[in-house]
């Protein structure tokens, strides 16, 4: 490869987990691993304590699962994956914002639309009436 | 080939994609038609972060079903015992961390290192199938199994989609170290590395969703 095709790689975009491809700064690399890891193992210690402790009101629990599996998911993300807001992520961050905005369609749709049904579908009782 | 990030004071982000500095405009620009496609390595990580995502899409498919018919199926409550759901997740996470490390050292060319590390990637991860397997024979036993219920068998459809994935990594894992010690450090099996490493780390995100949302959420009043 000429050297200006080597020059015109280096420019061009990121593949997610390319960032420290081919670059010989191992520290740097195995430190974005280990303060990844180290969030990780936090955000996990913290659910696993929200379940088990009397110090957060009841119903808060589920509102506080949801959000530390979303930061756990950004820190994977981010410090596993490499997923940065760099420009030469551009792609890799747009294809991940339509994964979500499916995930999201796909998840809450489900259960509005069977919460909807549930809610407007005739009381057991009053079918088996029905049918006697 | 070692990559020098080029520093330039004019465009630090490479915003213009351009090689020389001020001046010249949109030289060698992605895009816009003059610099060429994108390198083979660019192009394959990519496309396998695309079907990365559409694997979570899928999942979340599976994870809709299961929230659905948590809250209304006539099923009893699944009887897990939370200690093993912490190790489980204890093993994968450390897994993820060294299955980077090992990325690390192929960096580096380091062959004994990358195997050392790849192979204690692979023995946490079947350790993790190990209690996952023995988790889901008790539960039959206890008459939770999947066709015991509606409720059972949206968990095992999901928690089991995800073990199914695990061992598809595991089986992937070993023919990468094999091409490893084989081939050596060819770009081509770097490639494979770089999506088997994409691929476990995406595993672990999903296993967050998982152990929060299935495991956890049962805890919650």
């Amino acid at each position: 490869m000429s050297q200006r095709g080597i020059e015109a790689e280096r420019e061009g975009d990121v593949g997610p987990g390319l960032e420290l491809e081919g670059s010989e700064d191992t520290s740097r690399g195995l430190r974005s691993y280990l303060i990844g890891f180290a969030l990780a193992v936090g955000l996990t210690a913290a659910s696993f304590w929200a379940v088990q402790t009397h110090a957060i009101y009841g119903p808060g629990i589920s509102i506080a699962l949801v959000t530390l599996a979303i930061a756990q998911m950004g820190i994977h993300l981010v410090f596993f994956l490499h997923i940065t807001t760099g420009p030469d992520n551009t792609n890799n961050v747009l294809a991940l914002a339509f994964g979500v905005l499916i995930v999201f369609l796909v998840v809450f749709g489900s259960l509005w639309i069977m919460a909807n049904l549930n809610h407007n579908m005739i009381p057991m009782k009053m079918l088996m009436d029905m049918q006697r | 080939m070692s990559v020098v990030t080029s520093f330039s004071p004019v465009d630090p982000h490479h915003l213009g994609h351009s090689n020389l500095s001020l001046g010249t405009e949109w030289e060698d620009a992605r895009g816009h038609g003059e610099g060429g496609p994108a390198s083979k390595s660019v192009i394959v990580s990519y496309g396998f972060w695309i079907f990365l995502l559409s694997d979570i899409v899928m999942f979340s498919a599976f994870f809709a079903a299961y929230q659905v018919l948590a809250g209304n199926a006539a099923d009893g409550a699944l009887s897990f015992d939370l200690s093993n759901v912490a190790i489980e997740t204890g093993c994968l996470l450390l897994s993820s961390f060294l299955c980077g490390v090992a990325s690390l050292c192929a960096n580096r060319r380091r062959l004994l290192g990358t195997e050392i590390f790849l192979f204690l990637t692979g023995v946490l991860g079947a350790a993790f199938l190990t209690l996952e397997i023995r988790e889901f024979v008790g539960l039959i036993q206890q008459h939770q199994g999947p066709a015991d219920g509606a409720y059972y068998s949206a968990f095992f459809a999901l928690v089991g989609c995800h073990g199914l994935h695990i061992t598809a990594g595991l089986l992937w894992l070993g023919t990468m170290m094999a091409q490893i010690f084989a081939k050596g450090f060819r770009h081509d099996v770097l490639r494979r590395l770089t999506c088997f490493s994409l691929f476990w780390h995406a595993l672990d995100i999903v296993w967050v969703a998982i152990f929060s949302l299935v495991y956890l959420m049962r805890f919650a009043p």
